[in-house]
């Protein structure tokens, strides 16, 4: 049974609370039990809480199958695209290198790339993937286009990403805040720009603190 | 006497931590479950449901249960592997008993025989000391039964005053502010109320950390148009992205809300109805705010004047709004204050008993609402009645089968059970659910008192690091191995369903606690065949009381995903939503929707004064302390679990740049923080998030790396919850510890199994 149309992967990065339920859960799914297929990033940990969760964003046009000299890696017709095949893999890591989303994962001991595959035993019998089940702020979300238009009036998924000269269309979807005019995230320019922070500014604290400070009995 | 006749690593090496991993069976994905249970988390408040995988007496893994209406599936990663804890290696299997010739400090005894020897050293203590000398410490994370059957245990079998709970660290000064404001202590609201709300306010609760379902809550009502105020020292996930964010300086939130309510005042942004129509006593709180202005504010709480303006005017404005706390208000010597800051406002604005107008504490242990309303309390009894009222202790009474001057007087609370070994008035300790060495502030002081017991009992399903020091360890259950109910921090009583049987000798915690009545020959009310029976007693000596569950039973639970207390009769529907106009309650009888007598609220005039400690040229910085996501509480079971602890493996100091600078501090840098109570040692991560002023450390680990050796045992004065969230230290940067040095910090074992 494939996937059902009706029902597309959101990915809010607003929303990750850097808990880390999605990547316990997830090896906890039976295709690869005892072993997460995904990450999660912290951005710049000295500066903010964000982080953001890496799983895999199922390309229109997988560059990991692409770079594949041996053609183990497979997409499905409901557009998974699937861990390598065991009887062609040759654990070359090209795709672990090649993917733009650093994806992949090469299993040392079994000689064999293993990714993120959308829970397919779940999802494609019509239930959500495990690290979207249990993702408590919900930044990872599976449902339907019309549920997340409803619960998220102040984005809107694109599913384009710009690297270098590459662009590259996924099944997984990405929310953007509206005010964001850009329909294509352009992932290696904003890594040269500056990193939003999130710190405590000096301009919301009353200006008489210092570090050290000795106690006043009056406060 | 109460002290390990080994050494700490021998008796870790035997009874651990050891970390467990999923392997044989729970690796199995062709595995057929023999069963699936649909039940709760163990640890926090949230209380998500879940739905557990047995296979062969073992819970091997668990599916999201979607249908549970709290949480829809979602669960934090201590959720997911939560059933790690079950067949692990430190599993207790039989009862130990201290015994200096062994190398691990303890040997195994027959169950009997432990039952037998606690209840002869009870006696022995009883009869040489008197009733009291005998104490009892429980715990919040035990189901309601349980909690109920420690009270009637202590006062109707020991006819002890001296019980208290862990409950002590963490809700009290909620629920005393709540009894002072409303009459009742209840979250006000279900969740629901929060996701169409105008405004959430949260002070000092790390929600993203130690509530995790709950953010989803507070953002699905960002995604509908609420503005969101986040007031801590430090930019948490949840803050991350608030809309106002009011980094306060530890210890300051008294100024804080009565800088709100002067500004709420002198613009007018009040509720003159609700005010005159359903609560007193606002005018002696409105004088009592007359100098709190803003810059006054501003120069005690250590945040700027125009976010307190802000603030005031998003409050002052607001249609609809949900005020939240947590901890980091409430661990103070001023907690109570704190939170009846909190409600002023929140009276003033009039927005409660309204849909999407609400109030509540995010109680943090699994039973923490539940655990706190049936005796186990140190002045309380059953249906939140008071042991010092004479009306209330004849009705329970009545209820146990026992003379009223039979009952004890009340008793004190944890903290003070501890002074008490001190001052030699206790000889004997029974823990349930508590580890206290690793949770009570000043612990080097609480490791000497438990050296000086002349008998201690701990039940635990795990050797916590407080039963090192136990003359009798008791095998107790764990949460999947009983029924029963406990109450989420929404008020809302849900049912735990039993998965697996107790392994070994090990025995469903009721079943100990009755044992012992029995081998003491004081069996009058402990005669309970199972939790059923004792829920139906509950039941009747709740009934009339502010925390009536006589309407709920366990099929009702079941069916309806929980009933919210207060429910009145089986037909009763249960009561989501606290004080709507025209509701019905015990005490005001018709006359208000508030818990007193003239159905009114409460406004409650409180006056800022510093913390007990304050930083000075020898301390010169605060501490602060608080929790991780991937553990829980004191730790017993999370730095158990193997998956967990490569999440977090180790606590550290947070410190902001500038202090670093300062210090010549970078992240990966050693430092030891040092208070007049104690030092410790850490890792160092500088992080531009907390306040130049203030270093946090978490506080799960024990021993060496137990930041509870440097935090203020000072509590206070009405709830006597200790001040964790605030002491001064001093920190210097160290020489990176040796790995020998490093063995010597981490003396429990890791091995991996």
């Amino acid at each position: 049974m494939p996937v059902s149309e009706l029902l597309e992967f959101f990915v809010d990065p607003a929303r990750c609370i850097g808990c880390n339920a999605c990547v316990q859960a997830c090896s906890e799914c039976d295709t690869h039990k005892g072993h997460s297929m995904i990450q999660l990033d912290m951005i710049d940990q000295a500066h903010s809480t964000q982080t953001v969760p890496v799983i895999c964003m199922h390309c229109d046009s997988p560059t990991c199958a692409e770079v594949c000299p041996a053609d183990a890696i497979k997409k499905t017709a409901d557009g998974v695209v699937q861990s390598a095949r065991k009887p062609r893999c040759i654990a070359c890591n090209n795709c672990v290198l090649a993917c733009p989303f650093g994806v992949p994962k090469m299993n040392t001991e079994t000689h064999l790339m293993m990714k993120c595959d959308m829970c397919y035993d779940r999802s494609s019998v019509g239930k959500k993937p495990m690290c979207a089940s249990v993702c408590p702020s919900q930044a990872l979300f599976f449902g339907t286009r019309e549920e997340i238009a409803r619960l998220r009036p102040r984005s809107r998924a694109v599913n384009a990403f710009q690297f270098g000269n590459q662009t590259i269309t996924t099944k997984v979807n990405m929310m953007v805040p509206n005010y964001a005019a850009a329909d294509c995230i352009d992932v290696t320019g904003s890594m040269h720009g500056t990193v939003i922070g999130n710190q405590i500014d000096a301009s919301v604290l009353y200006q008489g603190i210092e570090t050290g400070e000795s106690h006043h009995a009056s406060t | 006497m109460a002290n390990p006749g080994t050494t700490i690593e021998a008796i870790a090496g035997e009874f651990g931590p050891h970390l467990s991993q999923s392997t044989g069976m729970r690796l199995d994905s062709t595995l057929v479950p023999d069963k699936v249970v649909n039940t709760h988390c163990c640890f926090c408040g949230q209380q998500c449901g879940i739905k557990l995988l047995v296979k062969d007496e073992v819970v091997v893994g668990f599916e999201p249960w979607y249908d549970f209406p709290f949480n829809e599936g979602k669960l934090c990663p201590k959720g997911v592997k939560r059933y790690l804890q079950g067949a692990h290696p430190d599993r207790l299997l039989h009862a130990y008993q201290r015994d200096t010739n062994s190398p691990n400090g303890f040997r195994a005894l027959g169950y009997d025989e432990a039952i037998a020897r606690v209840a002869s050293e009870i006696q022995r203590i009883q009869d040489a000391h008197g009733p009291h000398a005998m104490a009892c410490l429980s715990g919040a994370s035990l189901t309601t039964e349980k909690c109920y059957l420690m009270g009637k245990f202590a006062r109707v079998c020991l006819k002890s005053s001296n019980i208290d709970y862990n409950g002590r660290l963490c809700m009290v000064s909620a629920g005393a502010a709540n009894k002072k404001a409303f009459g009742v202590d209840r979250a006000a609201n279900s969740w629901a109320d929060i996701l169409k709300t105008q405004l959430v306010w949260i002070s000092g609760a790390n929600i993203a950390e130690c509530a995790p379902i709950t953010t989803d809550y507070v953002w699905q009502a960002r995604e509908n148009g609420a503005k969101v105020i986040v007031v801590d020292p430090r930019i948490t996930a949840i803050a991350r992205t608030c809309d106002l964010f009011l980094p306060i300086k530890p210890g300051r939130d008294v100024a804080l809300f009565n800088g709100i309510l002067h500004l709420m005042i002198e613009n007018n942004w009040l509720d003159h109805d609700f005010i005159a129509k359903h609560t007193v006593n606002f005018d002696e709180v409105a004088a009592g705010v007359k100098d709190c202005s803003p810059s006054r504010t501003a120069e005690i709480t250590g945040i700027a004047e125009r976010a307190i303006r802000t603030a005031a005017e998003w409050w002052g404005e607001a249609q609809s709004s949900f005020l939240l706390h947590a901890r980091g208000i409430e661990h103070h010597t001023h907690g109570v204050q704190n939170c009846l800051g909190a409600i002023n406002i929140v009276l003033a604005s009039g927005r409660i008993g309204r849909e999407f107008c609400g109030y509540a504490t995010i109680t943090g242990q699994a039973n923490g609402q539940g655990g706190r309303e049936h005796g186990q309390k140190c002045d309380q009894l059953p249906g939140w009645r008071d042991l010092g009222n004479p009306e209330h202790r004849a009705h329970i009474a009545k209820i146990w089968g026992v003379a009223e001057q039979d009952l004890p007087p009340p008793g004190v609370d944890a903290y003070e059970i501890f002074r008490k070994i001190d001052r030699n008035e206790i000889k004997g300790l029974l823990s349930i659910c508590f580890n206290p060495l690793v949770s009570l502030p000043d612990n080097n002081f609480v490791r000497r008192m438990l050296q000086k017991l002349e008998f201690y009992v701990a039940i635990d399903f795990f050797m916590n690091e407080t039963a090192r020091y136990a003359d009798i360890v008791l095998p107790g259950s764990l949460h999947e191995e009983d029924e029963g109910t406990v109450t989420t921090a929404e008020g809302r009583v849900i049912k735990i369903n039993k998965a697996v049987e107790c392994p070994g000798d090990a025995r469903e915690d009721w079943r100990i606690i009755q044992d012992i009545a029995k081998s003491l020959n004081r069996p009058h009310g402990f005669t309970f065949d199972s939790p059923r029976e004792i829920l139906e007693e509950l039941r009747v000596a709740s009934r009339g009381g502010v925390a009536d569950y006589s309407g709920i039973t366990y099929e009702r639970l079941e069916k309806e995903h929980g009933v919210f207390w207060p429910c009145y009769s089986e037909e009763h529907p249960g009561t989501p939503r606290l004080f709507e106009p025209g509701t019905w309650n015990p005490v005001a009888n018709g006359n208000g929707p508030f818990y007193f007598p003239d159905g009114k609220a409460r406004f409650n005039a409180i006056t800022y004064q510093p913390p007990a400690e304050v930083t000075d040229a020898e301390y010169p910085y605060i501490l602060t302390t608080g929790r991780v996501i991937s553990h829980f509480l004191s730790g017993t079971q999370t730095r158990r679990i193997g998956p967990l602890v490569d999440q977090c493996p180790e606590p550290y100091i947070e410190v902001h740049p500038e202090l670093a600078g300062k210090l010549g501090l970078a992240t990966g840098d050693w430092a030891t923080a040092e208070s007049r109570r104690g030092t410790c040692t850490l890792p160092v991560r500088v992080v531009t998030t907390i306040r130049p002023d203030t270093i946090f450390i978490p506080y799960h680990w024990p021993g060496r790396k137990s930041v509870n050796q440097l935090t203020i045992s000072a509590q206070d004065a009405i709830s006597k919850i200790p001040e964790y969230k605030v002491c001064a230290v001093r920190l210097k940067k160290v020489p990176a510890p040796s790995a020998e040095e490093l063995a010597r910090i981490e003396p429990a074992a890791r091995v991996e199994v």
